[in-house]
């Protein structure tokens, strides 16, 4: 009884030891980067250990949005971003919708086809993508980019909205037929609504595979007019020298937006929207 | 078009002519509902009301040649509360899915009134349908729920907002109407989906055994309560269900169907006094019929041995086994028609006894088969106790061991 109770604090005790590494881990290339976007110039090479550096300063910041093209990149982040979350949720809802509620030749072979697709490196798919993009003449263009990220995306998003309608019961849908809505009519206003929280994982996803993402982008873009923010973050890093401080303050801002994104949508990433609707 | 079947007025032509139906109907204004619900334009009243279903030699085979109904001809005559019962698998709740579009028929025609609706969506069938599991949109209030329909057909907001609320006045639902379906318990959401059926003013319910998810007293006052909706509304209702009580006590006509065939079509009555054959004999009832085997002997006339015991056929069975003479039958008595008394011919131990209270139902074992009997009032009987078995052989049937089919005259 005893030993129980001492076994369940030193388990307790473990856990919490793990987590708090965890998190540590987690947080301290975060802190870094803000730490050195608030060094003065002069202090980038301090071996300092406090959070807010001596003679904090947000020089970099400004240096950053006013100095460099920063706010293009962010117009093409977003645009890109934008364009592939919108593609992504309506090809994603549709597409999964049909793989969840209809019986057709090729469903099987179309649900294991999506998953085989992500068993490649990212990598090796670079050559034949820009092959693809130049045959489709979308080389250098934010439309190459934005079906580029919606293909890359596709396959996970699919998947989860077919497994969170698979969830919804199909009398819903049948009972809002038999109502006089079409399919169609039945699909919108049934079953998306009660498929909000999968479409707002899907939507999240989407959003983050357009935001951040360098390695295609530096394949497919070439005018500098055209970069989006990872590619022009990665211009500050010099050949001869980096400004550490501007750069960590560009990755600070690039971040911001999917922060702000998630915590909003966060409060609409719960199920429990069917219950009630069928017993049981 | 199906056979016509004569119009009960004196007119001469058939009832199904649409025409007909509708003048028909205007020269009976008792026929027409009375309450508000339906008080919008008589002339939507009336055309919403009419409707006789019919299925044609309706076959439905699904994906690897599983044969769910075959050559199925049934008829619902307008305003009818036709109850389809049968176990599960019978093809019952198929039978409504195809009536309602959500099914295909592999085979044959499908008429709602006097169209063909083989290739007729759900939501253009004029059809109503109750779920077993409600089907509430779990996102919408009670109100929303009901409103749904109306709103897809664009009915302008005050007619609709006044459709609604009739429609939950009638089944007492007004206080529940802002609240989501989770808030509301089983008995509250069965109404809500009525209430979602009969905002509509179809031409036809549906229900698809809508009170198996009730508690048993709620499932009660609900059998009555569908049974007075549809004597107000006049509306052809097709109940799809698998208890037989339900089937009893609420259809004016019960189709017996089994493995996709239909067994006995007929009054609930009729059904249960004259079943066709061992399995409707044996389906339709609770508890359900005795079947003993039996051997009328040869030579010897007007005897029956069955049970373990020898009895003298009453008149009518001598003249029906007549042509059994030394053959084997089934011999069916419901148990009400097998009485404890101490003259009784047959000797069996008591294996259970159950007092419902008005009634007893003693258990027994009789030659392996099972045995029930019904005696009103309490019985004092322990488990194990000699009970003597009177079999009441006026009311008995007689069925063909081969074919299975009840023996007629």
């Amino acid at each position: 009884m005893k030993s129980n109770k001492l076994s369940r604090v030193v388990r307790r005790i473990l856990l919490y030891a793990v987590i708090i590494a965890i998190t540590a881990i987690t947080v301290y290339p975060v802190l870094v980067v803000i730490n050195t976007s608030l060094r003065p110039s002069n202090a980038l090479y301090t071996t300092s250990l406090s959070l807010i550096p001596e003679n904090a300063t947000v020089r970099a910041y400004v240096s950053i949005l006013l100095d460099k093209p920063f706010l293009l990149w962010m117009r093409n982040s977003l645009i890109v971003a934008i364009a592939v979350t919108l593609l992504g949720v309506t090809l994603a809802s549709t597409a999964g919708y049909a793989f969840s509620r209809f019986s057709f030749p090729g469903r099987r072979s179309g649900m294991i086809g999506l998953l085989v697709t992500q068993m490649f490196p990212a990598t090796m798919l670079l050559l034949p993508l820009f092959v693809l993009m130049r045959g489709l003449g979308l080389v250098d263009t934010l439309m190459g980019l934005v079906v580029a990220y919606t293909a890359t995306v596709l396959p996970f998003t699919v998947w989860t909205m077919k497994g969170y309608y698979d969830t919804i019961p199909r009398d819903l849908e049948e009972a809002a037929m038999v109502d006089g809505a079409s399919q169609i009519g039945a699909f919108v206003r049934v079953v998306l609504p009660l498929a909000r929280p999968a479409l707002m994982i899907t939507g999240l996803f989407s959003f983050m595979a357009g935001w951040s993402e360098f390695i295609v982008a530096r394949v497919i873009l070439s005018s500098q007019s055209l970069y989006t923010l990872p590619l022009g973050l990665e211009g500050l890093a010099g050949t001869f020298q980096t400004e550490w401080a501007t750069y960590s303050a560009g990755s600070l801002l690039v971040s911001l937006p999917v922060v702000a994104l998630f915590l909003i949508l966060n409060r609409f990433l719960v199920g429990g929207l069917t219950l009630g609707g069928v017993k049981g | 078009m199906p056979t016509p079947t004569p119009c009960p007025c004196p007119c001469p032509r058939p009832r199904h002519a649409h025409a007909h139906i509708r003048i028909h109907a205007l020269a009976q204004p008792t026929l027409r509902p009375t309450r508000g619900l339906l008080a919008p334009p008589v002339s939507v009243l009336i055309l919403g009301q009419m409707a006789t279903v019919i299925l044609k030699n309706v076959d439905k085979v699904y994906g690897r040649g599983k044969e769910v109904l075959k050559g199925l001809d049934l008829e619902f005559h307008d305003r009818e509360f036709v109850v389809l019962v049968g176990p599960s698998g019978c093809g019952k709740s198929t039978i409504l899915r195809i009536v309602a579009g959500l099914e295909e028929a592999t085979r044959g025609e499908v008429w709602i009134g006097e169209r063909m609706v083989n290739d007729v969506a759900p939501k253009d069938r004029d059809i109503a349908m109750v779920f077993q599991s409600y089907a509430l949109y779990p996102h919408m209030t009670a109100y929303d729920n009901i409103a749904f329909g109306l709103r897809i057909r664009r009915v302008p907001k005050e007619e609709l907002d006044k459709a609604v609320r009739e429609a939950a006045e009638m089944l007492g639902v007004e206080p529940l109407l802002e609240k989501l379906p989770k808030q509301l318990s089983g008995g509250e959401r069965q109404r809500i989906a009525l209430g979602r059926a009969i905002v509509r003013q179809p031409q036809v319910f549906l229900f698809d055994e809508p009170l198996s998810n009730l508690d048993a007293k709620l499932r009660t006052e609900m059998r009555a309560e569908i049974s007075a909706l549809h004597r107000r509304l006049q509306v052809t209702t097709i109940y799809v269900t698998h208890d037989q009580v339900e089937a009893m006590t609420m259809g004016q006509r019960i189709v017996v169907l089994r493995e996709g065939i239909v067994q006995q079509v007929g009054e609930p009555l009729a059904i249960y006094q004259q079943p066709v054959n061992l399995f409707v004999a044996g389906f339709i009832g609770s508890p359900r019929m005795n079947f003993f085997d039996a051997q009328v002997p040869e030579g010897t006339d007007g005897q029956l041995v069955a049970a373990g015991a020898k009895f003298v056929l009453p008149e009518e069975a001598r003249d029906l086994l007549m042509g059994y003479r030394g053959k084997r039958v089934i011999l069916g008595l419901r148990p009400e028609h097998v009485d404890l008394s101490p003259e009784g011919e047959v000797t069996a131990r008591a294996n259970l006894v159950e007092q419902t209270g008005g009634d007893s139902y003693v258990y027994a074992q009789v030659e392996g088969a099972p045995l029930v009997s019904r005696a009103g009032g309490a019985v004092r009987l322990e488990i194990g106790d000699q009970v003597r078995f009177c079999l009441n052989l006026t009311q008995a049937h007689f069925f063909d061991p081969q074919t299975e089919e009840r023996i007629r005259p």
